[in-house]
């Protein structure tokens, strides 16, 4: 699955979208497991970030289907 | 009325303020939030800022900025609500975010605007990143 990255773990990993492979029924907390593992050097951001799925955000136990459209890791946020 | 907008250009209140205008209120209320030059970290070192950088997830940020107005017009009984959030380079005294809203009474309208502003810190996907003074940069994560 793909998932869109931002900010300190975007730069952190270098790209802006990661691909990652959890076996089925992935929830959002595996998949956020799965980035960390994949950006050792941003790991600590990694675990007090969010996932949204379509632009909303999900707890942890939500289990991500194949087909949701879009997922992004939003670690905490600084705007205004 | 909702007024939603993500701009890379200077925000200027003059071409925002009309927006708000409705014959039923009584209250108009603004807040700009500027790039400001001085920080003081928790052990009290100042860090001086030359400017920000923001970045953001824009669909998302979008549909959660459209939702927190939405909250706010039933919450404080607006007649209109508008956040504009400016992206890439912010200098030095300049705006990064103006909220504006009006009720018909004041303090629905100065009520809306920290609530609004404190959800908008918390939840809505706009990141800063900092240049400093010796050109170090740091993305800021609460």
């Amino acid at each position: 699955m793909q998932i869109l990255l931002f900010a300190g773990v975007r730069d952190a990993a270098g790209c802006d979208v990661i691909e990652v492979t959890v076996d089925p029924p992935a929830t959002a907390a595996m998949l956020i497991d799965a980035v960390a593992a994949q950006v050792p050097a941003a790991a600590q951001l990694i675990g007090v970030s969010r996932l949204a799925v379509d632009g909303q955000y999900v707890a942890g136990d939500h289990v991500v289907e194949r087909g949701d459209a879009e997922l992004a890791l939003i670690p905490p946020v600084s705007g205004g | 009325m909702i007024l939603i907008r993500l701009v890379q250009s200077p925000i200027e209140l003059s071409d925002w303020s009309s927006t708000i205008d409705d014959p039923d209120t009584g209250a108009h209320a603004w807040f700009a939030g500027v790039t400001r030059r001085k920080t003081t970290t928790e052990g009290g070192r100042v860090r001086i800022t030359k400017t920000l950088h923001y970045q953001a997830h824009e669909s998302m940020a979008l549909g959660q900025l459209q939702q927190l107005a939405e909250q706010a017009m039933r919450t404080y009984s607006l007649a209109a609500v508008v956040i504009v959030h400016r992206l890439g380079e912010v200098p030095l005294g300049q705006a990064s975010v103006l909220v504006g809203c009006s009720s018909a009474h004041r303090r629905d309208a100065f009520s809306a605007l920290p609530w609004i502003m404190d959800r908008l810190k918390a939840d809505v996907p706009i990141w800063k990143r900092e240049t400093f003074a010796d050109d170090s940069t740091e993305w800021i994560h609460p």
